[in-house]
């Protein structure tokens, strides 16, 4: 009869804090170790693209990150580096646009291929059109960088590294360690960074 | 007599404290020329986040002139100190700008905008490392405001549509 009863308290224990979980997980996007969703969602190249069709990555550096924002466009750089250093090592940047155009114009389609063609992007860099991408992610801000591994679990969230303003002071680089470390299956150290950046726009 | 020299020191300081306040006036009654610059979030921390007074207000909002949110609510936060600067609430504008547009865009903004309001420039570079100890659950998006009332801290992440919004935030707490 005792073991029922502490058989029952548990089960209602489980329930309420999965219940809890769930809940924080809706509003507050994902946490480490979530699985992360695919998408489909259009690139410059017009194409339709999704985690999926990436058959030989190992994991994926989800970048959201849009054309007008000073601080997503001091990264511009250090981005294609990324794409460069990771991208055949089996780690491509996926770089998603969340922004409404309707609220903030320059971050349109047109003129995120505008954008890529000035700076020469080697990356992909997809529309998150509609804006049901970035609020399942939990991003809140452009640069705000999900690092996944394989089974898309989340592996790192947060700033690519110490110092958007100057690269050349840069002193620890969060995303390519975390890289480094998921490559080596160590343990990544830190797990969630942030970063100033610009709100993500909606109308 | 005794009680005669009090008046008269209270009243030596009282004049004191008018003059400065004349003073402070006269000088924020035009907008600012210079901003006052932190390379470090330590000092920042010393001089606007402890040791406050637990009778005021504090409303500290961190924005920055390319951000068009920021902008489109700094007009709010203008009218809240017009309207309260009497009232023990105290608004800081800490601006994220970099240190290198502070005399080509943040100084011709302020005068351009004829802001009121104390603005200062933040620029250390090591985020991480500060943005937390604004608030826990800041994630880096301006604009944010914080607000400290009687020791309590208050954080929101969001843009202000409203005098009336802001002032249900910050004031009427």
């Amino acid at each position: 009869m005792k073991f029922m009863i502490y058989g029952a308290l548990i089960a209602l224990l489980t329930i309420t804090t999965s219940f809890v979980i769930s809940e924080t997980d809706e509003n507050e996007g994902y946490k480490i170790g979530d699985v992360a969703t695919d998408f489909s969602l259009k690139g410059i190249d017009d194409k339709m693209h999704a985690l999926s069709d990436f058959k030989e990555a190992k994991g994926f550096i989800v970048i959201f990150t849009c054309n007008h924002c000073p601080y997503a466009k001091m990264y511009e750089d250090r981005i294609i580096a990324l794409q460069s250093e990771f991208e055949p090592k089996g780690y491509p940047v996926i770089a998603i646009n969340p922004n409404d155009p309707k609220a903030m114009p320059s971050d349109s389609f047109k003129n995120m291929k505008k954008r890529a063609k000035e700076k020469s992007f080697n990356f992909h860099y997809l529309f998150d059109d509609g804006q049901k991408i970035y609020p399942q992610y939990g991003a809140t801000k452009t640069p705000h960088v999900f690092l996944l591994d394989k089974e898309r679990v989340v592996k790192y969230i947060g700033a690519i590294d110490d110092n958007a303003r100057d690269a050349g002071a840069v002193k620890e680089r969060f995303l390519a360690n975390a890289i480094n470390a998921l490559m080596d299956g160590k343990e990544i150290n830190p797990k969630v960074t942030k970063a100033i950046g610009c709100s993500i726009k909606s109308k | 007599m005794v009680k005669h020299l009090f008046n008269m020191r209270s009243f030596s300081l009282k004049a004191q404290f008018i003059l400065v306040l004349f003073i402070c006036l006269t000088v924020n009654s035009s907008a600012q020329d210079k901003v006052k610059v932190y390379a470090k979030f330590k000092t920042f921390e010393a001089e606007h986040l402890q040791q406050l007074d637990t009778n005021k207000t504090y409303v500290i909002n961190f924005w920055a002139t390319w951000c068009v949110p920021c902008v489109k609510e700094l007009p709010y936060f203008e009218a809240l100190q017009n309207k309260y600067k009497d009232k023990d609430v105290e608004i800081l504008l800490v601006s994220l700008d970099l240190v290198s547009q502070m005399e080509s865009k943040l100084i011709p903004f302020i005068k351009k905008n004829k802001l009121n309001t104390q603005v200062v420039l933040l620029t250390d570079g090591q985020v991480n490392n500060w943005i937390d100890l604004i608030d826990p659950s800041w994630s880096g998006a301006i604009p944010a405001t914080l607000v400290i009332k009687g020791g309590q801290r208050i954080f929101y992440e969001k843009q202000y549509h409203s005098l009336a919004e802001l002032e249900k935030d910050v004031i009427n707490i």
